[in-house]
Parts: C-alpha cells; sequence; structure tokens
C-alpha cells in the first residue's frame, strides 16, 4: 500500500497568493447566501479588502524573506512555487493593479446606478428576458470573485517553479477572464463574440502549451525549472525535443502576452470585452504572462539561450511592427489601444533580448529582468488610466469608442482631454513621463546584450507609434466637434481614482524614476 | 601698447560669513519675494503693490549699508566674505553652490544698486501712476534688481551667469513693457537677441573656465590661474569680453541700447545706471585674475573701449530724441570704464570710481528727462522743447548738476572720475590718452547741445502742451542724486577708493607721466570748453530749426544713422537669414514634410494591407495561430540542427 505524504507548505509566505483565493471562495458563497440587494457592497468591499490585504502582506513577506538585504528569497511548496524579488514585485504590482480594476468594476454611477457588466447573462441579446432584466435592475456581482479568482492565477503563474503549476496557473488566470469578457451590458453581440473568439483560441494555444509542456517533460525527465535547468546544462541526448518543446510553451506565453503572429485575437477581445475588463486584463495579464515567460526562459531554459534568442529577436521586430503600422489605420480607440498594447509587447520582448550571464552584468548596468518589471510598472498604470478615461467618454449609446466621436473633447472637456494626451505621450515615450524611462530602460538593456538591431528597429518604430498617439491628440484638440461631439460623463470617485493614480504614477515614475529603478536593481534576481 | 610686467591678480579667499554678514542673502531675497509676490499675486497686490516694490530695495538698500560699514569697520585683509546658501548642483568631483561673495567690489556695486535702483523705485510710483499696469511694472523692476544684485554677489561664475540671465530676461520684459507699441515689442526682443550674442561668449568662457580648472568658482579660478596656459587664459578674456560688449553695449554689440529707449524711462535710468550696462564693466573687474595674466586680452578690452567711447559720444551728438543722446553718452561713458579696466591694475579702481558717479549723474540726468517728458505729454524731440528752465525749475537745477558732473566741470563728481581715466590712458599709451581727450570735447559738446535745446532757447512747445513741475515724489529722487552728482568725487578723498578695492584688484601702481598732473587737467578743461563752445556757435547762437535739416554733412548724418551699425547687421545678418530661413522652409515643406508624409502614406498602405489579414474570422485567427506556431517550432529546428 502507498502511503500519502502530505506536502509540506509554507502557508506564511504563501498567504497573499492564499488570502486572494481564499476571498474568491468566500465571495461565490455570498452570491449564494447574501440578500441580492446587498451583494453589491459586500462583494465590492469583499474584493477590495482583500486585494489591499494580499497587497500589504506581500509588503510583509518581502520583508520577511529580507530581499532588500541581498536574500534571494525561497522556493517553496515542494519546489512548485519560488517566491523570490521578481515574484513578489509582480505580486505587489498585479495586486495594484487589481484594486484599481475592483475599483473600475465597481463603478456604477455612468451606468445610471448599475455595474456596467449584463444584468442578466443568460438572457440573449434582444430578448424579452433581457428587457426584464434590466427593468429589474439585476447585476452580476460575481464579477468580483471572478476577479478574484484571475488575480490569483496572475499571482500563480510569474511564481510557478515547475511546469505543472505553470500551466495550471495558466487556466486559473485565463477561465474567469474567458467569462468577465463576455459580459458587457451594452454592445452584447459583439462582447460574446470577443469572449468565444477569445476561449476558442485560448484552448487552442493552451494545446500547444501543454504540449510543449510533454516533449519538455520528455527531453529533461522532470517537470522543476531547476532539473529542466541542470539538464539543459547537461547537453543530454533529445534536442529536438527541447527545442520543440521551448517552441510550443514559447507560443502558450507569446499568445498570452499578445505577441505577433499570436495576437491576432487582441483587437477582437479587447474591442469587445466591457472596458473595465479589458483596462484589467490588458495590465494585469501581460505582468504576470511577462513574469512567467521571463522565469520560464530565464531560468529553466536559461543554458539554451542561444538556441531560443534569434527566434525571440525576430518575434520583438515583427510584434513591434505589427503592433505599430495597424495601428496606424484604427478608427477604434479601444482597438487603437489594442494595437498600443501589442506594440508595447514587442518593446518588452527588446528588453526581453537584454539576457546575460551575470557575470557579464557591470554593477549599476541595467538587467533586463530590472528593465522589463519597470516598464511593466509604467505600463500597467498607464493603460489602466486610459481605459479608465475611456469609459468616461459617452454618448448616447454608452461608451463612445469611435475616434471621430472624440474630436473636440480638449474643449468639452480640457482636463480630461489634456490627461488622456499626457497619458498617450507616455505611451509614445516623451521624456517627463514614465514612457520614456521604460524604454530607455530595456532599449539599454538589450543593447548592452547587443541586440542592437532590434533597438534600432524599436527606436524608428517608437517614432511610427507617436504618430498614431499625436494624431488622437489632434483629433482631441484640433478637430471640429461631428455632430452634438462627445460628452464627458461625470463618474464616481471610484474612476476618478484610477485615472487620478494611473496618471500620477505616470507622471512621478517619468519625473524621479531612480529610487524605483534602483529598488529594482536589487531585487531583479530570479532564484534558481 | 606698453603694458607692465604680467603679476597674478589677488587671489579670492573668502571667510565665511558671520554675524551681520549672515544676513546678505537677505539683500538678494528681498527684491526677488517682491517680485514674486507682485508678478503671482494678481490683481489683489494692485492697490499697494507699488510700495511692496518700493519697500522690499529700501531694505535692501538698508542691509547694503550695515553690511557696509561693517566691513569698513574690519581689517583690510579681512574684507572678503562668503556665504554659502546650499549646492545648487554637483556631478561628480564638480559642484556649484550657490554661493554669495561679499567683498570690497560687492559692497559699492550693492549700495549703487539698492541705492540708486531704490530712488528709480520712488520715482515711477509718480511716473507709472496712471499706467494700469503698474503693479506688474514694479514687479519686472523688482526683478531686474534682484538679479543684478545676483550678479554682482555671486562667487561662482555659475551664479553670476544665473544673475546675467536674469538680467536679460528682466530688460526684454521692461524694454517691451509697453509691448502694444510695435516699437517696443521689437526693441525688446532686439535687445535680448543681441544680448544673447554676448551671452554665448558668457556661457563658453564659464565652459573653458571648467574645462581648464575643473571649478568655476572665483576663488578656485583666482588661485589656479596662473597655472593656465597664456592662450588659454587670452581665449577666457576674449570670451568674457564679448559678454561684457553684450551686456554693456560696447561695440560690436552696441545697437541695442539706443532701441531699448522704447522703454519707459525709469527704466531707462535702471539700465543705465544702475543695472545692466554696469554688468559688463563688473564681469571684467571681477575677472582681474584672469585679465592680469592675459595682456592680449586687455588690449582688446582697451580697443573696444576706445572704440566705444568715440562712437557713442558721435552718435549722441546727432540725435534729436533726447533719451537717445543720454543713451548715445552712456555707450560712450561706459566706454571709458571698459577703457579703464583694459589698462589693468592702474585702472580698475578708476572704472569702478567712474562708474559709481556715472551711476549717479546719468540717473539723474535721464529721470530729469522722464520729468520733462511728463511735462511734455511724453514728447521726446528736443526740437520741441527749449526754455524749460522756468516752467520747471527743480528739474533744471537738478539736471544742470548732472550736466556739469558729466562734463567734467571741476570740483564736480565727473571731473575727478574721468580726469582719472584720461590720466591713466596717458600713462600707459598716448592714442588711446588722446581718444580719450577727444571723447572728453565731444561730450562737451552733446551734453552743451541738449542743454541748449531744453532749457534755453526760444519756446518750440507743440500746442496744448502745458509744461509743468513734477511731484515731489519724483523730483525728491532727483534732489537726492543731483547731490550725490556734484559730491561723489569725495570717493577719491586722500585715494579711499583706490585703496578701498585694493585687496580685490591688487596694489595700485605708481603711475608716471609725462607732464605733471595739473597740467594734463588743464588740457582736458580746454578741450571740454572747446566742445562747449562749438555747441554753442552752432545750436545756442541759431535758432533751432523745427525739423531737422536735412542738408548736412555726411558725418551728420552718418550720426544720425547711429553709424550704421544697424544698416550693418541689417544686409549682412538679417537679410542673408532671413532669405535663409525662406529657404529652410522651402527645404523643409519639400523635403523633409515629403520625406515624413510619403513614409506616413506608405506605412498607412501598408496597414490598410496588413489590415485584411484581421477578418473576425476566428477560424483564420486560429490557422494564423497555427502557422505561427509551426513557423516558431520549425525555426528553432532549422536554426539549431
Amino acid at each position: 500500500m502507498t502511503t500519502f505524504n502530505a506536502p509540506h507548505l509554507e502557508y506564511a509566505t504563501l498567504l497573499p497568493l492564499l488570502i486572494v483565493l481564499g476571498g474568491a471562495v468566500v465571495g461565490v458563497l455570498v452570491e449564494a447566501f447574501v440578500p441580492r440587494e446587498r451583494r453589491y457592497v459586500v462583494q465590492s468591499a469583499l474584493a477590495g479588502v482583500v486585494v489591499l490585504a494580499a497587497g500589504v502582506d506581500t509588503a510583509v513577506v518581502t520583508r520577511n524573506l529580507g530581499l532588500f538585504h541581498d536574500k534571494p528569497g525561497k522556493v517553496v511548496a515542494e519546489g512548485a512555487i519560488a517566491v523570490d524579488g521578481p515574484t513578489l514585485f509582480i505580486w505587489g504590482l498585479v495586486l495594484a493593479l487589481s484594486f484599481l480594476g475592483v475599483l473600475m468594476f465597481a463603478e456604477r454611477k455612468l451606468e445610471s446606478g448599475v455595474l456596467s457588466f449584463a444584468g442578466q447573462a443568460a438572457a440573449l441579446p434582444g430578448t424579452e428576458a433581457e428587457r426584464q432584466a434590466s427593468t429589474r435592475g439585476l447585476e452580476h456581482t460575481e464579477v468580483f470573485p471572478l476577479l478574484l479568482f484571475a488575480v490569483s492565477g496572475m499571482m500563480l503563474f510569474p511564481a510557478a517553479n515547475d511546469l505543472l503549476t505553470l500551466f495550471v496557473a495558466l487556466e486559473v488566470l485565463s477561465l474567469p477572464l474567458y467569462l468577465l469578457c463576455g459580459l458587457a451590458r451594452r454592445r452584447r453581440l459583439l462582447s460574446q463574440e470577443a469572449a468565444m473568439k477569445y476561449f476558442l483560441l485560448g484552448a487552442f494555444s493552451s494545446a500547444f502549451f501543454v504540449y510543449g509542456i510533454a516533449l519538455v517533460y520528455g527531453y529533461a525527465g522532470s517537470m522543476g525549472f531547476a532539473q529542466i535547468a541542470n539538464a539543459v546544462a547537461g547537453r543530454t541526448d533529445g534536442h529536438v525535443l527541447l527545442l520543440g518543446g521551448m517552441g510550443l510553451m514559447a507560443v502558450g506565453l507569446l499568445f498570452k502576452v499578445s505577441a505577433a503572429p499570436f495576437h491576432a485575437w487582441t483587437p477582437d477581445v479587447y474591442q469587445g470585452a466591457p472596458t473595465a475588463v479589458t483596462g484589467f486584463m490588458a495590465a494585469g495579464t501581460k505582468v504576470a504572462a511577462f513574469g512567467a515567460l521571463l522565469r520560464l526562459f530565464y531560468v529553466a531554459f536559461g543554458g539554451a539561450r542561444w538556441d531560443w534568442e534569434p527566434l525571440f529577436w525576430a518575434i520583438a521586430i515583427l510584434t513591434m511592427v505589427v503592433g505599430s503600422v495597424l495601428a496606424l489605420a484604427q478608427t477604434d480607440m479601444k482597438r487603437l489601444l489594442a494595437y498600443s498594447s501589442i506594440a508595447h509587447a514587442g518593446f518588452m520582448l527588446t528588453g526581453f533580448l537584454g539576457a546575460r550571464s551575470l557575470g557579464v552584468v557591470k554593477a549599476g548596468d541595467i538587467s533586463a529582468v530590472q528593465a522589463i518589471l519597470f516598464y511593466l510598472l509604467t505600463y500597467g498604470f498607464m493603460t489602466m488610466a486610459a481605459f479608465a478615461i475611456v469609459t468616461v467618454v459617452r454618448d448616447a449609446g454608452g461608451e463612445a469608442t469611435g475616434m471621430a466621436r472624440w474630436a473636440g473633447l480638449g474643449k468639452e472637456s480640457p482636463l480630461l482631454a489634456g490627461v488622456f494626451a499626457f497619458l498617450l505621450l507616455a505611451m509614445a515615450g516623451i521624456p517627463l513621463t514614465s514612457g520614456f524611462t521604460g524604454k530607455w530602460a530595456v532599449f539599454a538593456a538589450a543593447v548592452s546584450a547587443g541586440a542592437w538591431p532590434v533597438v534600432l528597429v524599436a527606436v524608428l518604430l517608437s517614432a511610427v507609434t507617436a504618430f498614431f498617439y499625436v494624431r488622437v491628440i489632434v483629433v482631441m484638440f484640433f478637430s471640429e466637434p461631428v455632430g452634438e461631439g462627445p460628452s464627458v460623463a461625470v463618474p464616481s470617485v471610484l474612476t476618478m481614482l484610477v485615472i487620478a493614480v494611473g496618471t500620477a504614477v505616470t507622471l512621478v515614475l517619468g519625473v524621479v524614476p531612480g529610487p524605483v529603478l534602483d529598488r529594482l536593481g536589487d531585487v531583479a534576481q530570479f532564484i534558481r | 601698447m606698453t603694458l607692465h610686467a604680467l603679476a597674478a591678480g589677488p587671489v579670492v579667499d573668502p571667510t565665511s560669513a558671520s554675524g551681520v554678514f549672515s544676513l546678505l542673502w537677505l539683500v538678494i531675497a528681498l527684491p526677488a519675494a517682491g517680485a514674486l509676490v507682485l508678478l503671482l499675486g494678481g490683481k489683489r497686490t494692485d492697490r499697494w503693490g507699488h510700495w511692496l516694490g518700493v519697500g522690499t530695495v529700501a531694505v535692501s538698500f538698508v542691509i547694503s549699508l550695515v553690511l557696509f560699514f561693517s566691513l569698513l569697520g574690519r581689517d583690510e585683509s579681512d574684507r572678503s566674505i562668503g556665504q554659502h546658501l546650499w549646492t545648487w548642483f554637483s556631478a561628480g568631483d564638480y559642484k556649484v553652490g550657490l554661493d554669495l561673495l561679499y567683498d570690497p567690489l560687492s559692497a559699492l556695486f550693492l549700495m549703487l544698486i539698492t541705492g540708486v535702483g531704490g530712488l528709480i523705485h520712488v520715482y515711477s510710483v509718480g511716473y507709472m501712476e496712471h499706467d494700469p499696469r503698474r503693479r506688474r511694472f514694479f514687479g519686472y523692476l523688482n526683478l531686474f534688481v534682484a538679479a543684478m544684485l545676483t550678479l554682482v554677489l555671486g562667487g561662482d561664475y555659475v551664479v553670476v551667469f544665473l544673475g546675467w540671465e536674469g538680467v536679460g530676461l528682466a530688460s526684454y520684459l521692461l524694454i517691451g513693457f509697453w509691448q502694444y507699441k510695435d516699437s517696443a515689442a521689437f526693441a525688446a526682443k532686439k535687445a535680448f537677441v543681441v544680448n544673447r550674442v554676448g551671452d554665448i561668449g558668457m556661457a563658453l568662457g564659464v565652459g573653458l573656465l571648467f574645462a581648464t580648472f575643473g571649478t568655476t568658482s572665483f576663488a578656485g579660478v583666482s588661485k589656479l590661474a596662473p597655472q593656465a596656459s597664456g592662450a588659454t587664459l587670452t581665449a577666457i578674456g576674449f570670451l568674457l569680453l564679448l559678454a561684457a560688449c553684450g551686456k554693456s553695449a560696447q561695440f560690436p554689440l552696441h545697437t541695442w541700447l539706443l532701441d531699448a529707449m522704447e522703454g519707459p524711462t525709469p527704466v531707462s535710468a535702471l539700465i543705465h545706471a544702475a543695472t545692466m550696462v554696469t554688468a559688463g564693466v563688473y564681469l571684467i573687474t571681477r575677472s582681474n585674475f584672469i585679465f592680469e595674466l592675459a595682456p592680449h586680452a586687455r588690449t582688446g578690452v582697451a580697443v573696444i573701449g576706445c572704440i566705444t567711447l568715440l562712437l557713442g559720444a558721435i552718435i549722441g551728438c546727432a540725435k534729436d530724441d533726447i533719451k537717445k543722446t543720454l543713451a548715445g553718452s552712456t555707450m560712450s561713458q561706459i566706454g571709458y570704464m571698459i577703457l579703464a579696466s583694459g589698462l589693468g591694475v592702474a585702472g580698475y579702481a578708476f572704472a569702478i570710481f567712474h562708474l559709481l558717479t556715472h551711476g549717479f549723474f546719468k540717473a539723474n540726468m535721464f529721470l530729469g528727462a522722464g520729468s520733462v517728458m511728463h511735462g511734455m505729454e511724453d514728447d521726446v524731440d528736443m526740437r520741441h522743447y527749449g526754455a524749460l528752465r522756468k516752467a520747471m525749475p527743480v528739474t533744471f537745477l537738478t539736471f544742470a548738476m548732472g550736466y556739469l558732473a558729466i562734463i567734467g566741470f571741476p570740483g564736480f563728481s565727473g571731473f575727478w572720475s574721468k580726469d582719472k581715466i584720461i590720466e591713466t590712458a596717458f600713462e600707459n599709451n598716448t592714442i588711446v590718452g588722446l581718444c580719450a581727450l577727444i571723447g572728453a570735447g565731444i561730450t562737451g559738446f552733446y551734453m552743451t547741445r541738449l542743454m541748449l535745446m531744453t532749457w534755453f532757447t526760444d519756446k518750440r512747445w507743440r500746442e496744448n502742451v502745458h509744461p509743468h513741475e513734477s511731484p515731489a515724489v519724483m523730483t525728491g529722487p532727483l534732489v537726492v542724486l543731483a547731490a550725490l552728482s556734484v559730491l561723489g568725487g569725495l570717493l577719491l578723498l586722500g585715494d579711499w577708493i583706490v585703496d578701498w578695492l585694493s585687496p580685490v584688484v591688487g596694489e595700485h601702481p605708481e603711475g608716471h607721466l609725462a607732464i605733471p598732473g595739473i597740467v594734463l587737467s588743464l588740457i582736458v578743461l580746454v578741450v571740454v570748453a572747446v566742445g562747449i563752445a562749438t555747441a554753442w556757435f552752432f545750436v545756442g547762437r541759431n535758432e533751432v530749426p523745427d525739423v531737422a535739416p536735412q542738408r548736412v554733412s555726411p558725418v551728420t548724418r552718418a550720426a544720425r544713422a547711429e553709424l550704421y551699425g544697424d544698416a550693418f547687421y541689417d544686409a549682412v545678418l538679417v537679410r542673408p537669414g532671413e532669405r535663409g530661413a525662406g529657404h529652410m522652409v522651402t527645404f523643409d515643406h519639400s523635403v523633409v514634410d515629403g520625406a515624413a508624409e510619403g513614409l506616413g502614406r506608405s506605412f498607412n498602405g501598408l496597414s490598410g494591407g496588413l489590415r485584411l489579414l484581421q477578418n473576425g474570422y476566428v477560424r483564420s485567427y486560429a490557422l494564423s495561430l497555427l502557422g505561427g506556431a509551426a513557423l516558431v517550432v520549425a525555426a528553432l529546428l532549422v536554426v539549431n540542427i
């Protein structure tokens, strides 16, 4: 008879993750036991408190592990989860962005008193049932537990230290998002189509990912990153297995970060999903997926760097080209931001090429991990704020996402248009915004690793991206409004807080990036 | 030119400020705070703003006096005081502190700037009474004073540069104060642009100082200067000279000064007497430790001074505009100062002496001219004046004191200061001496012409003009300045000013003149008398034509056109510049825009093409995913096997 040994879990270290998961489960129970009219308050407060508590606990864990005192962190849960500098930074970042996400989810003022999610998702669009749900003011407060589940996935993804955990995290992160994408209150067909596409393509890419896992397991004989790294270093037989596995796993991850040619879902899903979900997903997913990508390729496949690096050169360039060139032709604000996010993925992949052996890195140099983590920080906040602004520019049919409808916004609401212009300039990487510092960091990391041709392309394409960002500014400030022009709905303090925080972070990290960048330099080391 | 042997200038070695000297920063901070309140306070400060402006400068003056007497009480070797406010910026070993340096030289400047500047503030209360933007005017005046004080108190070339640029900004704002007049806006722009040329000299000079010495503080540079090569020091000297030419309106950067008369008259007085144009003289005197080791640069300084003193005097002879005549005169007098400072240790003290006396009598005369304009409905044409002495007795009497001072009437302040410069010039070089002597004669001519056309001769007033004496708030400062114009010579009593400045500029050498000093003084007096007589012969004796005669000698015509300085720059720089700019615009439109727009169009085309792939069908997305995956794996395998 086999005996079952209970795994040893370091609960203290894993607590932030457990808080979020626990909160999500409690949220499900709330749906079952709390009366309908009180659910909104309970659910939104619960989600907010859970995310904040997890954030605080992340700080506590960081201190207890002594990361600022040259401690590398710790591998926990029988080697399945690595809690080190990058993990904790991403936890903090994801939780901060999730808090903004909770705020945006909880916004009710813009839809005159109800959430901007479908009243009754099961009711078919255009039916009597839907009308009734709307007149009765039904709401799906399940979005809050769904968000928490997605957050737990986002936290586990970059921390996963073996292939199975990685895959589980990927699915935990993705499934709630598929659901959330289909829950828009308005333009429901578009929203449901987006959810369907995202689900199908996500499932498809997961299949590649799992097959990749199988091949890598076949090569290394183990799921653990450390063992895989040993196998790669040892150059055992079956190199083809490794290459195939790496390639297929890369496909799954690149799909999540929406790198070309796996980006096709991005514009459709970003456009169709409720804008609050789009903002949360654009920021959070990219942060988590880049964390996972970095750990997998730097830690497990780090020894095979020379094998995978040429591939990523090509992917980075292609992604930047696709993102920036296709953005030129967009007329919808959400699609534009989607392509912009693809271009950003390309810029981050440029930084990804800055991997260097430890001995080569000089003191004071910007390492690739440090640069990408910083870029994620800047990107996450500016993206959240930008999507938050999209939710408040409205006309009779809800959000006015057509760019033509934004003409004359500078006159209608100079402050909002000014803030949006500032965020766009940040995305374009104009100095004194965090976007500039972020780009500078990834480019510097890539150049010092010898990837200057990619950086050259990146700099040129930055100019192209600046073109379409500036075009939006021109439309807002220098075009005559069409018809009645846009109107800016006054949101509740929740959305305003998202815009304010996102903008403030973008400004502060642009003006004084030094402290954060330096601190990141201290913690941007993967534990091996 | 014969020059005495090279010797390093005194080393600046300030002791740290303590006791009453720790108030030093207040001298700058008060007017700066005044400017801040007035410019940011908006309409709320309209009612009392001008008194705040006067008050801040007045208190600065009181502090300056207290500091001066405290300095007087100190031992001669201990009269250099530094105050470190904070570190402005640092990079590596290079550090610029916001350091102030208070020594005998800056002490004199402090009193001149705050004293004469304060009087001009008081006067402006009356002069600008009816201007709706008076509060703003006082804000700018305070800014001007604060910037100038920073310039003379800075203990580091970079801090001086801060004040230097501040002065440029404030002068731009004030010259163009009546910006609704095209001419004023243009004059302000011209002053700014021409000054910029000088500023480039300053910036490059400071840069070269840093490159050579690794420091830009006076203490550091004066200590290290003897180690630098002669060529470097000469280059620094010429760059600083260029800077001085810009601010002090010296040839060839003098063209802005006459146009700058477009500003309100108190501004002219401030620019000409207490601030701005004296900055160049200050810079050269302060940098004596450079110039003492760079004889060629010093020769350049003296030559520029000579040229300008004659140029300004000649221009002054032909102008009918009372302010422009005075402006020409300023150029000429500053030329004397620059000349004196170009003579080295022998001249520095006299340059500063003349700067002080000139500050008194020129402020006096400018404010007097403003008083005249006040009574003449802002008419500046002297051909419309005449016989004003009875209508404005106070202004006349005070102006006369200024007149006697500037022509060098024995006993008046200008007599002592100019005489010393001419004497020193002859000690050095006969040609330079002769230039200075001739300049004195021409000064006698144009000033007498101005006096006669304004105060004497017949009434040529326009209709509906009723000259009247100005209010007490305007004549009060005139009386004070007139008294100073008369008594300023006392500073030379027992060679006081020479001894006072010697810790800064070095021990004054014994002069050796071919003829006794008294004889030279007599010669100067004779030359001036000839100038006065000539003026009487041409102007006082005859009736003054109502319109300037057109059939005049080429010399007069040239002088009226300001010796073609503007015409020259117009032909050589402005018009080719405009043409070049036009070509650049064409180039920009056709080539640069063409390339950019063409690139944009081609990207747009590419974008349109790629967009077709994004057709919205999930099956084609899945296919692209599959294709991509196949490519990725294939690429990995192909590259590595």
